[in-house]
Order: C-alpha cells, then sequence, then structure tokens
C-alpha cells in the first residue's frame, strides 16, 4: 500500500491530511489490516476539544479494541457518520472514505513533528 | 478413584516416557519449603452408596416434603419434568462457554431463544445470555446507568428485596455512589411525590422492583416519569418472573433486572439462579455479559456466535463494563425450557392462579381478622400481623409439615412482628387454610 | 443431526400447548382483587406441543461438543469429567426444593453440607476462613479484593493500585478496576515467572496487592513465591491468589503454607461441577485469619453440639455479594466429589492432570514451538510459531482439531505468548485418548506443512463452517422478531 505522500503519520497508525489549518484524521492501512474486519469505531461529540496525543475515540474490531490518538491539538468540526452504519469503510478506503473526524487546528497551538508518508513506510517495515 | 482412567501400570509407563521415577518428581520444581508433606486431613474416598446415604440423612434434615409460605425472591412452582429431561443430556451440561461456534451451535441457538423470550417478556429490545442471578443483575444495572450517565447517585426503593440492596451497597461502596433511599407509602407502594423530591439532577437512576419485596404492585410508568424529569434512568427490578404472565411488562424503563428462578430453576437453598439483564436498545454497548447473535456461516448457512465481545473482560481487561466472564447458561436454559412449555398462554394461566390463590389467602386472612399490612394492589405476596406470636406460628406450622412466611423484623424493624406470606400455585387450599388458622391463633 | 432445527418461535403455532395446570381449588379471584394494568398478550411467544419442545432441545443439543463426547483440553477451563452422582444428589427432595429463608431447624442438612464443605476447602488450600457466597470466579476475585480494600482501609490506607501480570486472567483488570484500583501491568521473565527486579522496584506503598495466579496462565509455579510474598508483605500489601488452577495442586501444595492473603476456588474447575454451557459456576473465597472480619456475611457457625446457625454479627463485612447464600447446587456437587475422592483420591487427581500435561507437552514438542522451557504442571503453552510459516495460525490449527473430534485448546491466550494454544487436558483422560489427541495434531502440523489451506479452511466436517462475526457485529440481530420471520432462511439445511 502507498502512504499518500500529503499525508502525515504517527507511530500509533493515525495519519492527518492539514489543509487551512484543518485537518482530517484517520488510521493507517496498516493499521486496518492489523486490526482485521472493523465492526464499531467510536468518535467524539463534534465540539470536542482535543489536544496532541489525547484519545479521540476507540476503534473495534471482532475481537480486539485499539484507542484513537489525536495527531494535533484542535476542535473537532465533523466525524464520519456513515461509519455508524459501514465500518468496514475503514478497511476498504482507510486514508480516504474512511477517515474518522475532522479538526479546527488550536490557532497557534506548537504542533508536534509528525512522519511523512517515506519515514512511516520504514517505521512500519522496521516494526515487522 | 473410580473417577480416574488410569491403571497404575499406565502411570508408570508414562512417567517412564517422561523419564521421571514416580509422581513426585512431576511437582520437584515446586520449593521444599512450598510443597504439603502430608495427606490432606480428609476422610477416605466414598463409595456411591455412601455418598448417596451421606446426602439422603442430610436431605432428611431440611424439612422435606413440606407445603411452604416462603417467598421473598425464591419462589416454590411446579417445575415440568422436561426440564431435568432435557437438561440432563451431557451435550447441555458438560459443554463450556461457546467459544467455537462450529462445535456449539445448541448453546448458541438456546441463548438466543433465551434472549429472545426475554426481550418478549420484558417488552425491552436486548437481553444478555444472564447473570449470577437477580441481586447481581440489578448492582450490574446500576453500574449501567452510573456509566452512562456519568453521575454518581442512585435512589433507590426500600421496597426492592433487601439482599439486593445489600448487593448494590457492596458493588458501588467503593466507588464513591451514593445511595438514597425512597420510602414506601402506607399502601405498600412507593411514595411518588417522595421519589420525585429525591430525584436530581445527580441521580444516576432509580431503582424500583415490581410487585415489590412487599408483594405490592408499583407502577412503571409514573416512576419513569419521576427518574425522567431530572434525565436519571429507570432501573426495574423483578424478582417474581412468572408475574408478567399477568402484569403490564416494564415498557417504561431503560433497564430491567429480574431474578428468572420462577421459570423453571429449583428453589434449591438459594441457588444456583439466573439473574436477566434486558435493556433499551440504545444502552447496548454498556450492557454487560455474554451475547449471542444472528450471523452466516460461509456457505451461507445461518447461525449463532459470541458477539459484541469487545465489551468484555478478556478484551478490553480493566475498561471493561463488567468482570463478569460466565453466564447461567444451564439455569438460563432451564428457564427457556419452562417458557418453551408453558408459552403464550400457559404463563397467563398460572399467573392467574397465583393470583386468585394468593387473594384467597389475603381475604381468608383478614376475615379471620389477621392485619394484611398494605392495601396496595398484589401478586401474590403478602405482609400480614399476626394475632398471636410469630414463635407459636412456627411452631404450629411446622408441625404441621408447613413452612410458615418469613418474619421481618431483621429486614424491616418498623415493621414490627410481621411475616411475608407468599402463595403461588403449589400452596393446596388445605394447607391455606391451616396457615390462615395459624396466624389467628386459632387451633 | 445434520438437519437444521428452525427458533422455537418458527416452530410455534397458535393453539398448541405442552402444559396443562391441575383445577383451581380456590375461587376466582373478585374484581379487587385483580391488578390495575395487565397484559393481554406476550406477543412473538412460543406456543408448542411437549414432543415438539423435546425434539427442539434434543436435536439442539446434539450440536454441541460435551466433555461427555471427548477431550476437551480448554487450557484454565479444566474440563473434566462430571460424575453422574453428583447430579443425583443435588435433586434430592429436601435439598432440590429446600428455601433458603427457612427456619433454622429446617435447614440443618443444607448447613451441614456447606460447613463439610467449607472446612474440605480450608484443608485443601491451607486458609483460615471462608466464604460460599461469590457465584463464580471473578465474582470470588471481587470479593476478595474488595476484602484486600476492607482491610487496608481499616489500617487506614487503602492505596491505589492493584499489580497484576502480565499473563493474568482478562477477569483480574476488571476486577481491580471494579474494586476502585488502578491496574498496573507486572512483567514475566524469561522463565515465564514473575519478573522479581520488577516486582521489588513496582511494589510501592501505593499498590494494594498483587493478584497472581500460581501456576500460572503457563502452567508454571512460581518458583519464587516466598520471595514474593515476602516483597509484598514487607511493603504493606496483600498477596491475592487466583485460584483457577488449584486442580495443579490439591493435595501436594497449599496456598496458606507459602504466603498467600486471600484467593478464590473455582469450584467448576478444580471440583468438578458441570460447566453447563458457561454456567453456574461458584467462587469461594478463602482468607487467613487477618481477613476473616471482612467475609460477607452471615457465616454458617457450628455448635458443640453439632447444631448449625447463621453469624449476622459482622461489623467489619465488605457486604454481600450475592442474594442468599450462593450457589448451593454447586456446594451440593463440589462436596460430593470431595467426598468421593477423599484425601488420596485428590492427590492422585492432582498427579494424574500434571502428568498428562507433561505427557503432552513430551509428545507435541517436536511438532510445535514452546516458548518456555521452565517445567509445567496441569498445563501446557505452545505457539502457532512454527506454522506461521505456512500462514496456519493457533485459530486455524483450532478449528481443524474439531474435524478430528476433539474440542479445541484455548486460543491466543496467555497474552504473553504469541499465536498461544494453550492446552490443559486433565485428569480424566485416558492415555488412550490422549495419544489419540496427540495423533490429531502432530497430523494437523503435517498439513500446515504440505496443504495449508486445509487447516485455514478448517473446520470442514462440523454442522456449521466458520461464521461470519464481522457481520454480527456491525449489524446486530440479538432476538428474532416477528418481521425477520418473512425472510428466514429458505436454503437452510
Amino acid at each position: 500500500m502507498e502512504y499518500p505522500a500529503n499525508y502525515q503519520f504517527t507511530k500509533e497508525h493515525e495519519w492527518a491530511l492539514v489543509e487551512n489549518g484543518t485537518a482530517r484524521i484517520g488510521i493507517t492501512d496498516h493499521a486496518q489490516h492489523a486490526l482485521g474486519d472493523i465492526v464499531f469505531v467510536e468518535l467524539p461529540a463534534p465540539g470536542a476539544e482535543l489536544t496532541a496525543g489525547q484519545v479521540l475515540g476507540t476503534v473495534e474490531s471482532v475481537k480486539a479494541v485499539s484507542d484513537i490518538f489525536s495527531p494535533l491539538p484542535g476542535k473537532v468540526t465533523a466525524v464520519n457518520s456513515q461509519l455508524a452504519q459501514s465500518p468496514e469503510l475503514v478497511n476498504q478506503d482507510p486514508h480516504g472514505r474512511g477517515w474518522l473526524v475532522q479538526l479546527e487546528l488550536t490557532p497557534g497551538a506548537s504542533l508536534p513533528r509528525l512522519l511523512n508518508a517515506a519515514e512511516y513506510a520504514a517505521y512500519v517495515a522496521e516494526e515487522n | 478413584m473410580r473417577y480416574l482412567p488410569k491403571s497404575e501400570p499406565i502411570r508408570q509407563a508414562m512417567l517412564a516416557e517422561l523419564g521421571l521415577a514416580s509422581a513426585d518428581d512431576l511437582f520437584a520444581h515446586i520449593p521444599e519449603a512450598c510443597r504439603l508433606q502430608r495427606p490432606l486431613r480428609l476422610a477416605a474416598g466414598m463409595s456411591e452408596p455412601e455418598i448417596l446415604e451421606f446426602f439422603r440423612a442430610a436431605a432428611r434434615d431440611t424439612a422435606p416434603g413440606h407445603a411452604s409460605f416462603l417467598g421473598a425472591g425464591a419462589y416454590h412452582h411446579h417445575r415440568p419434568v422436561l426440564i431435568d429431561a432435557l437438561i440432563s443430556r451431557g451435550e447441555w451440561f458438560t459443554a463450556y462457554t461457546p467459544y467455537q461456534p462450529e462445535i456449539s451451535q445448541g448453546t448458541l441457538q438456546a441463548i438466543f431463544e433465551f434472549q429472545t423470550m426475554i426481550c418478549q417478556l420484558t417488552g425491552m429490545d436486548v437481553a444478555n445470555a444472564s447473570m449470577y442471578d437477580g441481586s447481581t443483575a440489578m448492582a450490574e444495572a446500576a453500574l449501567m446507568a452510573l456509566r452512562l450517565t456519568r453521575r454518581d447517585r442512585l435512589v433507590v426503593a426500600r421496597s426492592i428485596h433487601p439482599h439486593y440492596r445489600e448487593v448494590l451497597a457492596t458493588y458501588v461502596h467503593r466507588q464513591g455512589v451514593k445511595i438514597q433511599e425512597a420510602a414506601t407509602g402506607a399502601d405498600g407502594r412507593l411514595d411518588l411525590d417522595a421519589l420525585s423530591a429525591a430525584v436530581d439532577d445527580t441521580t444516576a437512576a432509580v431503582l424500583v422492583q415490581s410487585p415489590n419485596f412487599f408483594g405490592c404492585i408499583e407502577d412503571w410508568e409514573q416512576a419513569a416519569a419521576a427518574a425522567h424529569a431530572r434525565g436519571a434512568l429507570l432501573i426495574a427490578v423483578i424478582a417474581e418472573p412468572i408475574s408478567l404472565g399477568l402484569l403490564a411488562p416494564p415498557e417504561a424503563a431503560d433497564i430491567v433486572a429480574m431474578e428468572a428462578q420462577g421459570l423453571g430453576i429449583p428453589v434449591g437453598f438459594g441457588g444456583p439462579y439466573a439473574g436477566v439483564l434486558a435493556a433499551r436498545e440504545k444502552y447496548l454497548r454498556a450492557l454487560p455479559g455474554r451475547l449471542a447473535g444472528e450471523t452466516r456461516d460461509s456457505q451461507g448457512r445461518r447461525g449463532y456466535v459470541l458477539t459484541l465481545a469487545t465489551r468484555e473482560q478478556h478484551i478490553r481487561r480493566e475498561k471493561a463494563t463488567s468482570n463478569i466472564c460466565t453466564n447461567q447458561a444451564l439455569c438460563a436454559l432451564m428457564a427457556s425450557i419452562f417458557m418453551s412449555v408453558m408459552g403464550r398462554r400457559g404463563l397467563r394461566e398460572l399467573a392467574e392462579q397465583n393470583l386468585a390463590k394468593a387473594a384467597y389467602a389475603r381475604r381468608g386472612l383478614a376475615a379471620a381478622g389477621v392485619e394484611v399490612v398494605f392495601s396496595g394492589p398484589a401478586f401474590h405476596e403478602m405482609v400480614i400481623r399476626p394475632r398471636t406470636d410469630l414463635a407459636a406460628v412456627e411452631r404450629k406450622l411446622l408441625a404441621e409439615k408447613i413452612l410458615p412466611g418469613l418474619p421481618l423484623r431483621r429486614y424491616y424493624p418498623e415493621l414490627g412482628e410481621t411475616a411475608l406470606v407468599c402463595v403461588t400455585e403449589a400452596a393446596p387450599r388445605a394447607a391455606i387454610d391451616r396457615m390462615i388458622a395459624a396466624y389467628a391463633g386459632k387451633n | 443431526m445434520q438437519r437444521d432445527e428452525a427458533l422455537l418461535f418458527e416452530l410455534s403455532s397458535p393453539g398448541k400447548r405442552a402444559w396443562q395446570l391441575p383445577p383451581l381449588d380456590v375461587p376466582e379471584p373478585a374484581a379487587a382483587d385483580r391488578p390495575p394494568r395487565t397484559r393481554d398478550d406476550i406477543p412473538g411467544f412460543p406456543e408448542l406441543s411437549e414432543i415438539e419442545i423435546v425434539r427442539h432441545y434434543t436435536r439442539l443439543s446434539t450440536w454441541n461438543y460435551a466433555i461427555d463426547l471427548g477431550m476437551y483440553p480448554l487450557g484454565s477451563c479444566t474440563m473434566k469429567y462430571n460424575a453422574r452422582i453428583n447430579e443425583q444428589v443435588v435433586r434430592l427432595d429436601g435439598l432440590a426444593d429446600g428455601h433458603p429463608l427457612q427456619p433454622l431447624e429446617t435447614m440443618q442438612g443444607a448447613l451441614r453440607i456447606m460447613r463439610r464443605l467449607e472446612q474440605a476447602l480450608l484443608e485443601i488450600t491451607g486458609m483460615d476462613a471462608i466464604t460460599l457466597q461469590p457465584a463464580a470466579g471473578a465474582h470470588g476475585e471481587q470479593t476478595g479484593i474488595l476484602m484486600v480494600r476492607a482491610c487496608l482501609e481499616q489500617r487506614g490506607d487503602a492505596r491505589q493500585t492493584v499489580l497484576i501480570p502480565d499473563s493474568a486472567h482478562g477477569t483480574n483488570p476488571a476486577t481491580a478496576a471494579l474494586a476502585g484500583y488502578r491496574v498496573e501491568n507486572l512483567r514475566s521473565d524469561s522463565r515465564g515467572m514473575v519478573d522479581l527486579a520488577s516486582l521489588e522496584k513496582q511494589m510501592t506503598p501505593q499498590v494494594a496487592a498483587l493478584m497472581l495466579t500460581n501456576p500460572n496462565t503457563l502452567g508454571i509455579f512460581e518458583q519464587d513465591i516466598l520471595r514474593i510474598a515476602e516483597i509484598v508483605h514487607q511493603r504493606g500489601g496483600l498477596l491475592y491468589m487466583d485460584g483457577a488452577n488449584m486442580n495443579a495442586l490439591a493435595g501436594r501444595a497449599r496456598p496458606g503454607d507459602f504466603g498467600v492473603d486471600v484467593m478464590h476456588l473455582n469450584l467448576h474447575k478444580t471440583f468438578s461441577t458441570p460447566h453447563g454451557g458457561g454456567g453456574p459456576g461458584s467462587g469461594p473465597v478463602a482468607v487467613k485469619s487477618h481477613l476473616e472480619p471482612y467475609l460477607p456475611a452471615p457465616r454458617v457457625r457450628e455448635s458443640k453440639a453439632g447444631r448449625f446457625t447463621l453469624d449476622f454479627e459482622q461489623p467489619h463485612s465488605i457486604g454481600r455479594v450475592r442474594a442468599f447464600f450462593g450457589n448451593f447446587g454447586m456446594f451440593v456437587r463440589a462436596l460430593a466429589y470431595i467426598l468421593a475422592n477423599g484425601a488420596e483420591g485428590l492427590r492422585q487427581t492432582t498427579d494424574d492432570a500434571v502428568l498428562n500435561a507433561n505427557y503432552v507437552r513430551r509428545k507435541l514438542s517436536a511438532d510445535y514451538a514452546l516458548p518456555y522451557a521452565t517445567p509445567s504442571l496441569h498445563e501446557c503453552v505452545f505457539s502457532d510459531q512454527k506454522q506461521a510459516a505456512q500462514g496456519v495460525r493457533t485459530g486455524d490449527i483450532a478449528k481443524r482439531l474439531m474435524d478430528y473430534g476433539f474440542h479445541p485448546y484455548t486460543v491466543s491466550f496467555p497474552l504473553v505468548v504469541p499465536g498461544a494454544m494453550m492446552l490443559e487436558p486433565t485428569e480424566s483422560e485416558s492415555r488412550e485418548e490422549l495419544d489419540l489427541f496427540i495423533a490429531a495434531m502432530r497430523a494437523i502440523a503435517e498439513e500446515a506443512r504440505t496443504q495449508p489451506d486445509l487447516v485455514r479452511t478448517a473446520p470442514h466436517s462440523t454442522r456449521v463452517s466458520r461464521m461470519d462475526e464481522a457481520t454480527a457485529a456491525r449489524q446486530p440481530v440479538l432476538r428474532w422478531q416477528e418481521t425477520a420471520a418473512r425472510t428466514a432462511d429458505p436454503a437452510a439445511g
């Protein structure tokens, strides 16, 4: 799987796509593959304020639960409501239609340094 | 040692294959100071006839064959013989949790049917595979409500079974939860004004039992209104499931915690029983315990699996909805068989018979001058104040091979010298008449 | 039985009946005696005849695997033979229908059974006092940890944390959390035992208790147990033992002799009460005398004259954990089992359980990877490491075992072993049955090398094949509904 060059990644296997002060957040293809069939996604309510590294929700497969950590600080402006009915979108299209939440980045907050696509791919290869 | 399928030569041969001289060597890695250096101080193994005689002697010392007017959360009903005939199959009682669905479809389908019948009976949307008993089901329901509402207060009717309230206190005490008791009115039912006053914006749930411990029937809708007005949940507690053959189900409740014993599970000195936990659909993910769900196999055939396991302790560990890791499968199966036998109309007829017998007893007691303490509508239990002292009643009834009602002083000192009398369909009219006479102080 | 069996509700039709009540021998109640709100019907509730009910539950039963059918080596669950005499005595008149609130003089026989069981369990564990009230192992854990908390609170120092080894049952952390404690993991060392250096470091004055399973879930006896107990006690904590594996010790070692303060037993494991498809169990909790004041009430007392009473005066008790006495029917069965075995039989049972596990361990160690070389007792844990290279995982091997007529071992537990295969034969298996099982496991190892797809798609001979668990969890269908009947599967069977 290609990791999109314009995305940023965490070692906890989340991705972030930052554009114009907002960030879209999801879990990586590697993460969805490791979890297996995803059956439930628990997301925060819009309006929730998150700090970087804070648990924003959970992703459940049949026999595992994983916390999702927010890669960046910000306020939740939208959640992927399609996941309530179709959590399998996270498996089918983790970097696209399987996105989880959208954040409005906290203005002026210092942003953590995330991995670029090449660094993340190397990290995953090493972890294996 | 008749349960062990090995001869001494085979043991020796197996030890030899392991390069060991004796069984002691199997334990040699246990530090010597930890090893028991003597035989256990227990009697020698007994034969089957000796074991039978030991327990027959014990059973003779338990008032077998008595008619009974004890209820209080454990109810004598006729148990259809099909129950023991069917659950005695080894495939039912010597199986374990259906972790492997391909070879556990019997247990899984039976659980799915149990969940369905519990929903039909209680008016709830989802029910789990069962809890330990009614008291722990109620405590788990309260924990559920505390999690769901993120509040820290419970309003608990004093007319809930005293054991259930004690168990609840044990469960929530270490979590900083405050319990406020809601008083009973003069008619034996919840004082609804006092209830409304007790509920506030920090109340997670209101817990109400019906028929309550005194046998009186509460109004679910009014209790729900009092809870919901302040955003609290209503937990409906039911100790006698047979009542649901006749009484309106607690559809206004958010969670139902019920004891299933009345549905064909032996009274058996208090257990094992099966607790029921059922709820509205929206609370599904907060529900503890096992759930069986319908699905398909790889060839498209209908089948059942344990599902939504991510709520449970073996996956979520300290964040689980509960630490429970079993259900009371065999007891739930007894309840399922009972419900299958009684069915849609039989359960109604059975409930009607209980109502009729209790009404007969209540009128008879009143006519004999025994005070029936509470006037509220009742199912099959009642609190009475005898005309003579309870010890005398007990002596007289035991002499007639009748177990009297439960003296209430230990549980409700404010009620004084009263007794809780339960009259089910299993009590013959003649025994009811003798019970009435005894409480009336007549010979 | 291969053919499909419809749900009760699909078999139902109006007017069928399986019940008949005796005629009512009292007058019908007056209108004033009737409750205010009644129901007219229980929509969807079944209506069936007796023969249909018998067939329904008999057919369903044939789709279950069970001890009575063969070896059930589900590690940590102790699936042993359930003696038939136990089922008979529990159904005796008096014991089956006795009421838990009967007058004391009418329940002497029941109290005698409880007291005799308590005494036997105390002798077997070397502990001082016991409650039979908890309904299951996890319930016993909860009772025990609440007692730890009550004891420490009494000392004025409730503390905040419970230490739990990484090999523990999932119930342990859930239990600690329920008692209001934070959970801290304690790592195992390369021997598969508690890492003493970590314990030294983590056993701070904040730690209330160490919850230890011994032998642990790898089947390994904690050889440093005396030192472990010493460290925990020196730092003011208590040692809780999860006694799920007591069947490895009964008659050979007693927790009371190696520093345990409080422990639970699983009557449905060590003492053979039937598992019943997932319960009922029973989880008595035994303590040393310093914890006795915190036991749930009532306690059973015996006078010199042999009269039994119930003692409710327990001012420091943690309170009730269950209504009535607990799962009395399980007490009867467990006592019958103990009486049948006697001292010698219980020890021989332990010896045979340990012998069987070591025999299987030896015979399979060429074909399956054994992650810990430390000697083990009643169970052994392999990993799927050798088979994983062919894409065959522990779950696949488990499914393939069904085709050979065995229940699988415990899959993917303990968590400290990736791809774990946890095997507990118990004492109930003859050498002949063990050899069949070993042959099956070896055949599967060979299949994993030569035809891995056969293993990966197993089972092939069961009534249903692998179930779609993802759909079951995504769109939960947890009860039958009338509307669903119209779309019922016409192809089933």
